[in-house]
């Protein structure tokens, strides 16, 4: 398992806009870099991630090999009720990594 | 001492290695295949990366979309796109009007100094877009 770091409130006001800014560490392999024996080594990246709220999905985000090693995406949601959030990379080599946190809306 | 017939060949050979990059067209084809061939006005979106970059490897960058994000008037997209890259895209984020903001940050990897461009999708159906001109000392994605 890939390690990841999410940094998000814990607890927010009800419809306040909430920042999620999320990292997990990969080696994003472009595919365009040739090895120490002068082959190209195939490519290794997180084609897609996604983020739900209790079920819902609120965000998407398709990468390709321009996006740097270790894959840092930031965005916003609005907290709508207490509950889940759980976040979702899917890549190449039936790469697949979902994270859950909980958050407290009043 | 190298003669002319040697010179081109390791010219030629020269050419044939350097990495395949895409061009401004296919920046610009990308961007065609995005909108559905609709052309972006200028406009709406704010595209904030460092102008001279030292390591091309990471470079921040966040696209921030004048939007209401109601149901009615939101942001559906933002897509990224280079010029001078081994490909065009960089990274598509698709929102919904629960995202609050049209929002998003990523660190992403430059070639070379090129034009960096980012288009905005909106529900009604048009696109904005803005560019930026980026400065690479130390390129990524060539060196092992």
């Amino acid at each position: 398992m890939a390690r990841v770091l999410l940094n998000l409130p814990r607890s927010a006001a009800k419809g306040a806009v909430i920042e999620i800014r999320t990292l997990i560490m990969h080696p994003m392999e472009s595919g365009f870099r040739p090895g120490t024996n002068g082959t190209i080594l195939a490519r290794d990246i997180i084609t897609r991630f996604s983020c739900s709220y209790n079920g819902e999905q609120v965000f998407q985000a398709e990468l390709s090999s321009a996006i740097a090693a270790n894959p840092f995406i930031s965005f916003t949601t609005v907290a709508t009720e207490s509950g889940t959030l759980s976040f979702t990379w899917e890549g190449d080599n039936d790469f697949r990594q979902t994270e859950t946190r909980d958050i407290a809306v009043t | 001492m190298l003669n002319r017939r040697e010179f081109a060949a390791g010219a030629l050979l020269a050419l044939t290695l350097r990495p395949a990059a895409a061009t401004p067209e296919d920046q610009a084809a990308a961007i065609r295949a995005f909108t559905g061939g609709a052309v972006p006005r200028e406009g709406r979106v704010e595209l904030d990366i460092p102008p001279l970059v030292e390591n091309g490897n990471v470079v921040p960058l966040k696209v921030t979309v004048q939007s209401p994000m109601t149901a009615a008037d939101h942001c559906t997209a933002i897509a990224l796109f280079n010029e001078k890259n081994p490909q065009p895209q960089v990274a598509t984020a698709r929102f919904g009007p629960r995202a609050g903001r049209a929002e998003l940050a990523t660190h992403m990897r430059l070639a070379t100094s090129q034009y960096i461009t980012a288009v905005a999708a909106m529900s009604d159906g048009s696109f904005w877009s803005t560019r930026a001109e980026v400065i690479v000392t130390l390129a990524a994605c060539i060196e092992s």
